[in-house]
């Protein structure tokens, strides 16, 4: 009896708070989207300016090959599928510039594919 | 960083080449590791003893730009320098980027088969070879393993034990889960003193990642061969030298014989060191470390000349089209 009334509690939880997400208008709060394209040998744009503190999803997209887009500072490493996009959170803490780069092989020109994150 | 107890160490005394590195390998007399020998003996079937062994890196068949418009010309004069050694190197390792990856049909195989040309004339018995991503990044080392076969392997010489590692052909810098199952299995039989060469291309540590200098899981590696007290990690990719000493292992780089990149610390873009006609061979000279424990090395930079170590009176003749020189 005891946990037929816990289950009733938390769907009722969670039956509020689905009806309260449905109804929610967009959070003022909600991480700004910014667009990333990665082709051979460059990403596009190739410099990013964000707030320090500021909640950023990259949402970053191969437009041929295979690409990787790593930072060890900012903490990601990301496989890019062509044609897939990829979701990447970011937030730094700490101003200056931050360099993103392709970090999985894709040719001759690979080495100089990179872009720069600037935390102000 | 820890600092390390070089007395733990075989000796190693090194002669790096434009070509890469001259390792002399001396085990301790037998009187402080006669046992050791004897187990080492019992695990690999042969005793360690004495010999000396070449590493290059990064030739880079194929490329010929601004740089280093002499294309293979230092690779072939490594080659010369190393038969003439006064005691033939009984083994040559290369670390990775023996060929510049061309997209044009057919041409990346012609590379691979040039640079087999010139590795043929080297007097060294054993030459053994790992991937660079120009060898192996875009096709997952396929045209790699035609030439050269496996991308990673073991082998045991005189005693000591070598593992080839491959960071390149998952297309990034990783050797990933498959590779270090197989390091973990392969080390088994060791016992803990036993002395390892592992020889791969890019550094197993986090040297400038921001640079696509590391390997994002060569921690892992590095844990794999924690337990070994005689470890030595051989690298290319980053095309200068570089010494690096973490727990029970030291890690060294080679210059590459194509061009040279600069100092990440001096603050300057990664670019090619650009080429001098009046010293085509800067930076890819010769770098001389003799090992005296407990003292740490003494490193010694010989300037790889053409008059010196080539024969050859200037470097017009090289940079005439079609003279051989």
């Amino acid at each position: 009896m005891k946990n037929a009334l816990r289950f009733l509690a938390i769907a009722s939880v969670v039956a509020a708070t689905a009806a309260a997400v449905a109804s929610a208008p967009a959070r003022a709060d909600a991480p700004r989207v910014i667009p990333v394209a990665a082709r051979r040998f460059e990403f596009e744009p190739k410099e990013i300016h964000v707030k320090k503190g500021e909640s950023v999803v990259l949402e970053v997209t191969s437009q041929d090959v295979t690409h990787g887009f790593f930072s060890r500072k900012l903490g990601f490493d990301e496989d890019l599928a062509p044609g897939k996009t990829v979701r990447v959170p970011i937030r730094a803490d700490e101003a200056g510039p931050y360099l993103v780069l392709c970090d999985h092989y894709c040719g001759s020109g690979h080495g100089g594919m990179k872009m720069t994150i600037v935390v102000e | 960083m820890e600092p390390v107890d070089r007395r733990k160490f075989f000796k190693f005394a090194g002669l790096t080449l434009g070509a890469g590195a001259l390792y002399r390998f001396a085990p301790p007399a037998r009187g402080d590791g006669g046992g050791l020998m004897d187990a080492l003996g019992r695990a690999n079937g042969e005793r360690p003893a004495p010999f000396t062994f070449v590493q290059f890196s990064d030739t880079h068949v194929g490329f010929s730009g601004e740089p280093d418009p002499l294309g293979t010309k230092a690779f072939e004069r490594a080659v010369e320098t190393v038969n003439a050694l006064p005691e033939t190197p009984d083994l040559v390792l290369f670390t990775g980027d023996l060929t510049h990856d061309s997209e044009k049909p057919g041409e990346h195989a012609a590379r691979m088969k040039r640079f087999r040309e010139i590795a043929a004339n080297l007097k060294a018995p054993l030459v053994k070879c790992v991937p660079g991503e120009h060898d192996a990044g875009l096709d997952g080392g396929t045209l790699f393993r035609e030439n050269f076969g496996e991308t990673h392997y073991s082998f045991d010489h005189r005693g000591v034990h070598f593992v080839g590692l491959d960071n390149v052909s998952l297309g990034k810098p990783a050797v990933g889960k498959e590779q270090l199952a197989w390091l973990q299995k392969d080390l088994e039989r060791f016992p803990k003193t036993a002395p390892i060469v592992v020889f791969t291309h890019r550094p197993l540590f986090d040297l400038k990642p921001e640079w696509e200098w590391f390997t994002s899981d060569g921690d892992q590696v590095m844990n794999a061969l924690a337990p070994y007290e005689n470890v030595t990690v051989l690298y290319g990719h980053i095309h200068r030298e570089h010494a690096h000493v973490e727990g029970h292992a030291a890690h060294y780089a080679s210059r590459s014989l194509i061009f040279a990149f600069p100092d990440p610390e001096s603050g300057v873009p990664k670019k090619p060191v650009p080429f001098d006609p009046a010293k085509p061979f800067q930076n890819l000279g010769l770098r001389r470390v003799s090992e005296r424990p407990p003292s740490r090395p003494d490193v010694e930079q010989v300037e790889l000349t053409l008059r010196e170590y080539a024969g050859t009176v200037g470097i017009q003749q090289l940079l005439r089209k079609g003279e051989e020189s």
